[in-house]
């Protein structure tokens, strides 16, 4: 752990121990905040964020802290950052705060963060834990964006509608009408549609590596059977 | 004389603790001291624009948002807690008032209204603070995703007659949303209770601020 290689930290937190695909940490929010695109963004940044921000903290930390009170001094740190970018959001993104909601304090409770303090962030340097929260942080916003982006587009036809409430006035000109004058279907707006999505989300991702762990086998001969493991739900 | 080892030890691990509770109360403490301004200006400017919304700026003179009373009126303002009143002004003279509203009987939870009416007792708008009512069907109450709320604009109390004060599908007046009658129902009742607070207690309403 202590002197993992950074291309395996970034292929770990955006494809093969995803957090919203493999780990399936954090569900939550994702589920409940994926309506649109930019509900999704939002909340995407606001994790990868506080992500980052814990991960770096508790490994600068980490050989202060005793293994009784590890445990509370994290959900300490977690929850002040989040606190911290909860009041940032109401300043300086205010409408898409009040969209968000409770759902911004509840970064607290998404159990991805104090998974990676606990499992990687307090095992390794600060720069290899940086690395680890902004790679975890992205692979969680793509699978909530790429929710987002499905479930506004079946559900309303539009993509990044009210981009505004992110990057300001020009950001009226973002949303782009996909289909216009459509009707919408309301399965995909509602709780419902994000379950389905994420099954969808899940199979395909299941798919390509099922593909790709073919291909290899069929790359290599006979020769070499060591197939290399993929380190999944080490969390889980 | 030397403490045992293991009272040492909890000791020190106390001392982290609240060294870490101290950080990041301080962490907290200071976002909240550069933010709070920013998100004083936002929560009025987002209420000022609702109420320029319901009445264009053209008919007072005062900022509404600073002239303002609290309250409480459980049966006819749906809450049991203060609700905000926003008065409107021209020359010092009450043109008309904003009440905050709830209806308690939305189809997912309360449903916070601002409800503007002219001295005279009619309906100068209705705007939905906040609700959480089904995407796509209820949440059409919402200026900005349907006309529907617009329908109160130039109603009074006599106007429907109060028993006509329902939607349809009840032998009302208003028209329901195709797919959701629960909601607009909800509201159809509390801007007519709202209407009747206003009608009883509109001289108090319009006092200049009794205590600040």
């Amino acid at each position: 752990m202590q002197d993992k290689p950074y291309f395996a930290i970034a292929r770990d937190g955006l494809w093969n121990n995803n957090p919203g695909l493999v780990q399936l940490l954090g569900l939550c929010p994702l589920l409940a905040v994926s309506a649109t695109v930019v509900n999704a963004l939002g909340l995407g940044f606001a994790t990868l964020l506080t992500l980052t921000a814990s991960n770096v903290s508790v490994s600068l930390i980490r050989k202060l802290v005793r293994e009784e009170i590890r445990i509370p001094v994290f959900v300490l740190i977690i929850a002040s950052f989040v606190t911290a970018v909860e009041m940032a959001m109401n300043a300086y993104f205010h409408q898409l705060y009040l969209i968000l909601g409770i759902f911004i304090p509840l970064i607290v409770t998404n159990c991805s963060i104090l998974a990676r303090a606990e499992t990687f962030a307090s095992r390794t340097d600060p720069a290899r834990a940086a690395a680890d929260g902004l790679a975890m942080g992205v692979g969680f916003t793509g699978v909530l964006v790429t929710l987002g982006a499905m479930r506004e587009l079946l559900g309303q036809g539009t993509l990044l509608a009210n981009a505004q409430m992110l990057a300001g006035q020009w950001g009226q000109h973002l949303t782009v009408h996909v289909i216009p004058d459509y009707d919408g279907f309301l399965l995909a707006m509602l709780p419902p549609g994000a379950f389905i999505g994420l099954g969808l989300l899940l199979a395909l991702k299941n798919v390509i590596d099922d593909r790709s762990a073919q291909r290899r086998r069929a790359g290599s001969t006979a020769v070499d059977r060591t197939e290399t493991p993929v380190e999944g739900g080490a969390a889980a | 004389m030397r403490l045992p080892r293991s009272v040492t030890e909890m000791l020190l691990a106390g001392a982290v603790l609240s060294g870490f509770a101290l950080a990041g109360s301080a962490l907290v403490a200071y976002v909240h001291q550069q933010t709070r301004a920013r998100i004083a200006a936002n929560e009025s400017a987002a209420t000022r624009r609702l109420l320029d919304d319901i009445l264009p700026p053209g008919r007072h003179d005062n900022d509404m948002v600073r002239d303002t009373l609290q309250v409480t009126a459980p049966e006819m303002l749906g809450s049991e807690a203060p609700l905000t009143v926003y008065r409107a002004r021209r020359n010092g003279k009450p043109v008309a008032a904003v009440l905050t509203v709830v209806a308690p009987d939305g189809y997912n939870g309360a449903i916070r209204l601002l409800v503007g009416i002219a001295r005279g007792g009619e309906l100068l708008g209705v705007r939905v603070l906040s609700e959480h009512e089904t995407p796509g069907l209820g949440d059409r109450i919402e200026a900005g995703k349907s006309d529907w709320i617009r329908q109160f604009r130039g109603r009074s109390l006599g106007d429907p007659p109060q028993a006509q004060w329902r939607v349809r599908k009840d032998g009302g007046a208003f028209d329901q949303l195709t797919g959701a009658t629960i909601t607009p129902r909800a509201i159809v009742k509390a801007v007519r209770g709202s209407l009747i607070y206003f009608r009883r207690h509109r001289t108090e309403l319009f006092r200049k601020q009794d205590t600040d």
